[in-house]
């Protein structure tokens, strides 16, 4: 594991805090997948006020309808509206995405923060937990947890949270270590400031950079194991509505209607996409040493 | 080298050990009492009850259940299905050859597919072809392994119909009928590997402007001589490491790619496993995969060695 590959590629990018957002916003190449991503958080949002239809009431005579006036998308096997019950699936995408995203951050930042400034065993025993978590392929992990503990959101959020933190805890560790070197840490301790200050305001801003990158592929890679686990039904249990679940049931039916898979694969497709690019634009940006 | 690859090799003992207790505590976290969990609440005789604990080992401390749970795994014994009460290890062993060709498969695909793009692509800097390359692999390696699959069994199964979609038969009864059922689940697993492996060798290959690529073209070299015998050898060595990581992660996809293929590999094994409670079959499944895992980037690791005689171990 630990290769000259491996290691975090990414020096802390010092940042001038003021110009941080204005540069962000202006780089279409953030902007555009950052309207995207948010324009369906606000729909999945909002989803009780804009969806046309309840996404659990069943209609049996008008199952696997295709795409029409009533039923703008068509509706699923039990002749349950799509297009409400795709507004409502974000909802449990990106509940388990964010949640768990922000577990993972908060965790992994902490470990990786303490274990790069202290060093000793402080270092050596999260880099060895962090070792082991990445030692087994997070789908399988994650199954095999849910299918021990049960499945439902709090178990799924703790889970995929928990699988990311070695992440976390790698980038920040890295610069951490790259950091903690620099002038003004050590002007900071020589003007008396305690551990937790220098961690918290000396370093931690300047280390923002890989964080927030990390931070958008990881909320790509929640979804795409949230989903994947709903697929398998081992995800949010139904009747909750969500993409990958909505995928994994019209698997059943698609000789009939391919509507109903059809649509919520094509959207996880495109959030995943989204973030990915998200991801490559805040690398670009953020990340001198890879600027061309 | 001699001690890196000894200290390597003792470090990846160490997690495959770590990976046998973490999964050892798991079935400790079932919340309640796993044999009435299993059971069915209260509906069990006290006989059936009292069998199934002996068998899971529950009546005995904890440290001595751990202890013998090693001690099983050292011998090779993978435990006792609950619901089969067929021994774990051998039918693990005749479904986990099957994963492994659909992985090796799945290696060589995005190889053959992603290399040559990335290349053509780097040579072609920012012409039409780079563009086209580059859209495809973000498509690719943004595609949910259960997304894709689920659509080509509708294109391929429902549409064209061109191959049998899922299923298989044995090699030696239908070669054929083996390699045309192992396409689309092989085409699924690689399509993200081949799009993170053109990227790579992309980048890798932007160093034809190196120095020592113009003395080779000063020297009057062909520029596919440059290419191939001087570009090529030193983008690789990324994309090994590329291969090596995405391997690993083909192991996690193949769980999602059998199931919709009904491949019947280890992780039809292993969902069968979690659908019938079967907590022995998911803790071996899990710690084989993991320890496949760590060998990977055990393997990974040391290859970096034998192409770039610049890295030194200490």
């Amino acid at each position: 594991m630990d290769s000259i590959f491996s290691r975090p590629t990414m020096t802390a990018a010092i940042i001038r805090r003021p110009g941080l957002l204005r540069r962000l916003v202006r780089s279409p190449r953030v902007a555009g997948p950052a309207t995207f991503l948010a324009m369906v958080t606000v729909l999945s949002l909002l989803a009780p006020l804009l969806a046309s239809h309840d996404p659990l009431e069943m209609r049996p005579p008008r199952a696997l309808e295709a795409p029409g006036r009533e039923f703008l998308l068509g509706t699923d096997e039990y002749g349950r509206d799509i297009l409400s019950r795709l507004l409502y699936g974000g909802r449990v995408s990106l509940a388990v995405a964010v949640g768990s995203i922000l577990l993972a951050g908060v965790v992994g930042v902490t470990l990786g923060l303490v274990g790069g400034y202290y060093g000793g065993v402080w270092e050596a025993l999260t880099m060895r937990t962090v070792d082991l978590l990445l030692s087994i392929p997070p789908i399988l992990l994650a199954i095999a947890v849910v299918a021990f503990l049960g499945s439902n959101l709090t178990n799924l959020i703790m889970v995929i949270g928990i699988l990311y933190v070695p992440r976390f805890a790698r980038v920040v560790h890295g610069s951490t270590l790259a950091v903690k070197q620099r002038e003004f840490v050590e002007a900071a301790r020589v003007l008396g400031a305690r551990d937790r200050r220098i961690l918290l305001v000396a370093i931690l801003p300047n280390i923002l950079a890989p964080i927030i990158v990390q931070a958008s592929v990881s909320l790509g890679f929640a979804i795409l194991l949230e989903s994947g686990l709903s697929f398998l039904g081992l995800g949010a249990p139904p009747p909750t509505p969500s993409w990958g679940g909505m995928v994994g049931a019209g698997r059943g039916y698609m000789h009939l209607s391919p509507w109903p898979v059809l649509w919520p694969a094509l959207t996880v497709w495109a959030v995943i996409l989204a973030f990915n690019l998200l991801g490559d634009g805040f690398r670009d940006l953020l990340d001198p040493k890879l600027r061309a | 080298m001699g001690g890196y690859v000894l200290r390597r090799l003792a470090q990846s003992a160490v997690l495959i050990f770590a990976v046998a207790t973490l999964v050892a505590v798991l079935v400790r976290l079932i919340p309640g009492d796993p044999v009435q969990v299993l059971l069915g609440e209260g509906q069990a005789t006290p006989e059936r009850v009292r069998l199934l604990r002996e068998q899971l080992g529950l009546e005995k401390p904890v440290h001595v259940q751990y202890l013998e749970w090693l001690g099983r795994l050292v011998r090779g014994d993978l435990g006792v299905s609950l619901i089969s009460r067929r021994a774990i290890g051998p039918d693990l062993l005749q479904r986990l050859p099957r994963t492994l060709e659909l992985t090796v498969a799945a290696t060589l695909l995005a190889l053959a597919v992603g290399l040559p793009a990335g290349i053509l692509a780097a040579v072609n800097r920012n012409g039409p072809v780079d563009l086209a390359v580059s859209v495809l692999a973000l498509l690719g390696l943004s595609a949910p392994v259960f997304v894709l699959g689920t659509l080509l069994v509708l294109v391929f199964g429902l549409y064209l119909r061109v191959f049998p979609a899922t299923g298989f038969v044995d090699l030696t009864q239908d070669p054929w009928g083996h390699v045309s059922r192992l396409l689309l689940p092989a085409a699924t697993l690689a399509a993200a590997m081949a799009g993170v492996i053109a990227r790579m060798a992309r980048s890798a290959m932007l160093v034809l402007a190196e120095d020592y690529l113009r003395t080779a073209r000063a020297k009057g070299l062909t520029e596919r001589a440059v290419v191939f015998g001087h570009a090529l050898p030193n983008a690789l060595i990324p994309v090994v490491a590329v291969v090596g990581v995405q391997m690993g992660s083909l192991l996690g996809g193949s769980v999602i790619v059998e199931y919709i293929f009904n491949w019947p590999g280890l992780s039809t094994y292993l969902l069968q496993g979690i659908a019938q409670r079967d907590y022995p079959v998911v803790q071996a499944v899990v710690l084989v995969v993991s320890a496949l895992f760590i060998l990977l980037n055990l393997l990974t690791d040391l290859s970096y060695g034998l192409l770039d005689p610049r890295i030194r171990y200490g």
